[in-house]
């Protein structure tokens, strides 16, 4: 029997209306890279929260035994102080404090005066620099690092906790290729020095590749957890593991018949806002009247950034590529030109990026095209309320009346106010990213039931979803995306959740 | 796991939401109307309040006819920086450079009157144009170099004083011809005669009351018409009869002193338009939808930058009519004129209502906020209260005003 470190028994944690992990057990042995992967949203990131105290002890079930000892940790404190670290997926580090001031941060070591003593904490620093292979000067702010080198420093900083137990989320996600090599070797590295590791991934030739046990977690459950070492764990045997969930007959039933070709996309290019990368290279996609496509792809694939990218070039920079709407190439460089060529987006954070949560339904659902409800600028507001009335009943919004302040209405009804603000556009072709996120089973099949009706009057959807049964259910063709690349097309018929989840874990060597 | 981030609290449909129910529901008897518009009719409520505690204390000076005209006079400058002000603010920006700039465009206007003896028309259209080109320059850095506006208007204020000073040359100037003291000092009367009073006066408060009357009458039966809800007839009639007495008693007061100031005429016609600006127009909307929600503004397909510029431009405009006016009032231009008023402006748009954190504010709101700030400093001074005094008391009124709106906002329990 090997010894354990960590042991996470039976957890279960909800929130209110939702059950994110039911009944979790999870064991680590000492000295192992422990690799938990799974789809977006099952649960993994919540998992490690409750470990690392970011949800406090109480507010969950179950107990967590560190060492054989049971720990209740009330914040994260508490767990560094055991020696758990974790290194979430968007880095906490303070731009302008330099590396040294960022590894001591909150930690400070200081002299018999008082004071903090930086010479002391300087030469650690680079002591702890040099143990990761990052050869910086301690005193450089962080901002001048980039995101690979930024990776090392947290985890320097993990380490000057004496840490034993690393938690890591995503962390090659944003590194290209050599530094997420680096970093793999690095874990290695740890690994000799018998510090155990968890590393949450999407990477799954990364987990093949070092991890020395796999736990797959599905909806909340922990499904089962694969010996790397002693089984022939291939990436297809992860994947099953992944998507095993029923295709129900959820999803309402649709006469498909596309026409003719109404948005088309040749080889876009998108660089990162600041970072020096490509977030999507050379996609290509079209979709036509009539027509459901769905584009598959896990977190970080590159998803949200080409759709807005194309709408009005939201998102990124040095964007290249042409763009058809019926045939026609349009240059669509803002949000209002994107409208008047017909296109709508629907975001997939409606709190930040859909809606002005203050105001009414009305002033909502008109937000995007006011100009159809105004002559010389001068708003018809008794109009406005006639087209927000019609929004509420077509699209069965439950509010008490359209001056409702949004804010108040549940999730479902918030997205069909955003749905209803995009279809007073009046677009020809809709992009959906995650069009069904956090709302309940009932509002989900209506908006299933929208999505048809909108299909069946001749307009073209795009939906992006994490939820592959979603895009199985609802699709006649299906892209994916896998680290800003298409990585296959398919008619529906022709997918399963396995070969899906197998192009989205494609990475760039193994495309083409 | 974002379906964890936002789970759903979907609620069963509520017996009330067919459109027949909501016709009855909402604000159809005075209880709901008062709790309904707490936030807004608390101001009203609140001035209503501050009037009568001063009309007590001052013995009734307070509403006598010539004090009146004086509270017009003095804060009109005040008001009319709110109105630029208010919309500032709802668009999630502030301006603090307003005094220095109702300083310039009054000095500029008086080298160009007094010094050079051009006529009065000419300083006026001068320092509008000086005002729209300062809103210009704010605009420009605020909407297209994307500097806060705090940071932005600090600058402001200290570059317009510094220009004030050189334009003036350190020293003031005045007086002012007479055409043009007439903007702040003027008054329309004797035009249809009138025993002890003036009688155009009472027309033209009549005028506005019938105006009010009709419009409100208006609104109602087109949103009857659109089977929206409204309030139950008596209500309404109930509503226009206290709102026509007030303003008769305002313009009865007005006729019996020295007729209707030329400056309440420009500060009517001021809120009129830019209430119909900031409710009507598509322009107001944005200002709203980029204050609420920035990135929703922008991934609906507002003009962000362009809306911002003119935002500026548009305070740059008001706060040249607040400097003709101001300099008007005091007849000539001084190196110091207008400091502080900023804060003023600030605080009106805030006890009236307006949101620190953007999207939310009126601009009648931001009328009662400076008008309650008016009749507190008018009663203090009628008292006798020091400087001192009054500046304490307008601070924490300041602060109990916000502090109401923040904590009724958390009440409501709106989702920001």
């Amino acid at each position: 029997m090997d010894d354990t470190i960590l042991e996470m028994r039976r957890i279960t944690k909800t929130f209110p209306g939702v059950t994110a992990l039911e009944d979790v057990t999870l064991a680590v042995r000492r000295g192992e890279i422990h690799a938990i992967c799974g789809e977006n949203g099952a649960g993994k990131s919540t998992l490690m929260k409750v470990l690392s105290g970011v949800y406090p002890s109480g507010s969950y079930d179950g107990e967590i035994l560190f060492d054989g000892k049971p720990m209740q940790f009330r914040g994260i404190r508490d767990s560094e102080a055991n020696g758990i670290v974790i290194i979430h997926q968007e880095l906490a580090l303070v731009p302008y404090l330099s590396i040294a001031e960022n590894i001591f941060l909150g930690n400070e070591r200081r002299g018999r005066s008082g004071l903090i003593d930086w010479n002391f904490a300087n030469a650690e620093a680079a002591k702890l620099l040099a143990s990761v292979g990052l050869h910086e000067n301690p005193v450089t702010p962080v901002i001048q690092l980039g995101v690979g080198k930024q990776q090392l420093v947290e985890i320097a900083k993990a380490l000057s906790k004496k840490v034993r137990l690393l938690i890591l989320d995503e962390p090659t996600a944003a590194l290209n290729d050599i530094d997420s090599a680096h970093l793999l070797d690095l874990l290695r590295a740890l690994k000799e020095q018998g510090i155990t590791c968890i590393m949450i991934s999407h990477k799954l030739n990364e987990i093949t590749a070092i991890a020395d046990s796999t736990t797959v977690i599905r909806d909340g459950r922990a499904v089962e957890t694969l010996d790397m070492r002693s089984d022939e764990v291939t990436q297809q045997r992860i994947i099953r593991g992944m998507v095993g969930r029923d295709l129900d007959s959820f999803y309402p039933d649709r006469e498909s018949s596309p026409g003719e070709e109404v948005l088309r996309i040749e080889d876009w290019t998108v660089r990162h806002p600041v970072q020096d990368r490509m977030v999507v290279e050379g996609v290509g996609l079209s979709v036509r009247a009539g027509e459901v496509v769905g584009i598959a792809g896990l977190m970080g694939a590159g998803r949200t950034e080409l759709a807005m990218s194309v709408f009005g070039r939201s998102y990124g920079r040095d964007i290249r590529g042409r763009l058809f709407v019926h045939g026609r190439e349009v240059q669509a460089r803002t949000v209002a030109e994107a409208i008047d060529n017909g296109i709508a987006y629907v975001t997939e954070d409606r709190k930040r990026y859909g809606l002005n949560l203050i105001d009414d339904v009305r002033r909502n659902v008109s937000a995007a095209a006011l100009d159809r409800l105004s002559r010389l600028g001068w708003v018809n507001g008794n109009e406005e309320i006639k087209v927000a009335e019609a929004s509420r009943k077509e699209m069965n919004i439950r509010t008490p009346s359209v001056m409702a302040v949004v804010g108040k209405l549940s999730g479902g009804n918030q997205q069909k106010v955003v749905l209803s603000k995009w279809l007073f556009t009046d677009p020809d072709v809709l992009i959906l990213d995650e069009p069904t996120r956090g709302i309940d089973v009932g509002a989900k099949y209506e908006i299933y039931t929208i999505i048809n009706r909108l299909v069946a009057a001749g307009k073209a959807v795009i939906v992006i979803s994490s939820e592959l049964p979603e895009l199985l259910g609802m699709c006649d063709r299906i892209y994916t995306l896998a680290a800003g690349r298409i990585t296959g097309e398919m008619p529906v018929a022709e997918a399963t959740q396995e070969s899906l989840m197998e192009l989205m874990t494609k990475d760039k060597e193994l495309v083409g | 796991m974002t379906s964890i981030k936002t789970p759903s609290t979907e609620r069963p449909t509520p017996p009330d939401s067919t459109p027949g129910a909501a016709l009855h529901s909402g604000t159809s008897d005075l209880r709901a109307l008062v709790l309904n518009n707490l936030r807004q009719s608390g101001i009203y409520v609140a001035l209503v309040v501050i009037v009568a505690l001063f009309a007590v204390l001052t013995d009734g000076v307070l509403l006598s006819p010539g004090n009146i005209t004086n509270i017009v006079l003095q804060y009109s400058y005040i008001l009319v920086l709110a109105i630029g002000m208010v919309i500032l603010i709802i668009g999630g920006h502030i301006d603090l450079s307003v005094g220095s700039v109702v300083a310039l465009t009054g000095a500029v206007s008086a080298v160009l009157v007094i010094q050079q003896g051009h006529p009065w028309w000419i300083g006026v259209v001068a320092a509008l144009v000086v005002g729209v080109a300062v809103g210009a320059w704010h605009g420009f850095w605020v909407a297209y170099a994307g500097i806060p506006a705090f940071i932005v208007t600090l600058a402001g204020m200290l570059l317009f004083r510094g220009l004030t000073l050189r334009v003036l040359d350190n020293i003031s100037l005045s007086p002012f011809p007479s055409e043009y003291q007439q903007v702040a000092a003027g008054f329309l009367n004797g035009l249809l005669g009138g025993q002890g009073f003036d009688a155009f006066t009472l027309l033209i408060g009549a005028i506005a009351v019938a105006g009010y009357a009709v419009s409100g009458f208006r609104t109602r039966v087109a949103r009857i018409r659109y089977q929206q809800p409204v309030e139950s007839f008596p209500l309404f009639v109930a509503r226009v009869v206290l709102v026509g007495a007030v303003l008769m008693y305002f313009a009865w007061q007005l006729a019996h002193a020295r007729g209707l100031p030329i400056v309440l005429i420009i500060l009517a016609v001021l809120v009129l338009v830019y209430g119909l600006l900031t409710r009507r127009t598509v322009f107001g909307r944005q200002v709203y939808a980029i204050g609420g929600n920035l990135s929703a503004a922008a991934l609906s397909g507002v003009k962000v930058r362009t809306v911002n510029f003119w935002m500026f431009v548009n305070m740059g405009f008001l706060a040249a009519v607040a400097g003709v006016i101001y300099s008007s009032r005091s007849n000539g231009a001084q190196p110091a004129a207008g400091n502080m008023f900023e804060l003023d402006a600030i605080a009106a748009a805030f006890i009236g209502g307006a949101a620190v954190t953007g999207g939310v504010g009126t601009v009648v709101g931001a009328m009662v906020g400076g008008l309650i700030m008016a009749v507190m400093s008018n009663g203090m001074q009628l008292m006798g209260i020091d400087q001192s005094t009054q500046s304490v008391v307008k601070g924490l009124v300041l602060l109990v005003a916000v502090a109401f709106d923040v904590y009724n906002k958390r009440r409501a329990g709106t989702a920001r």
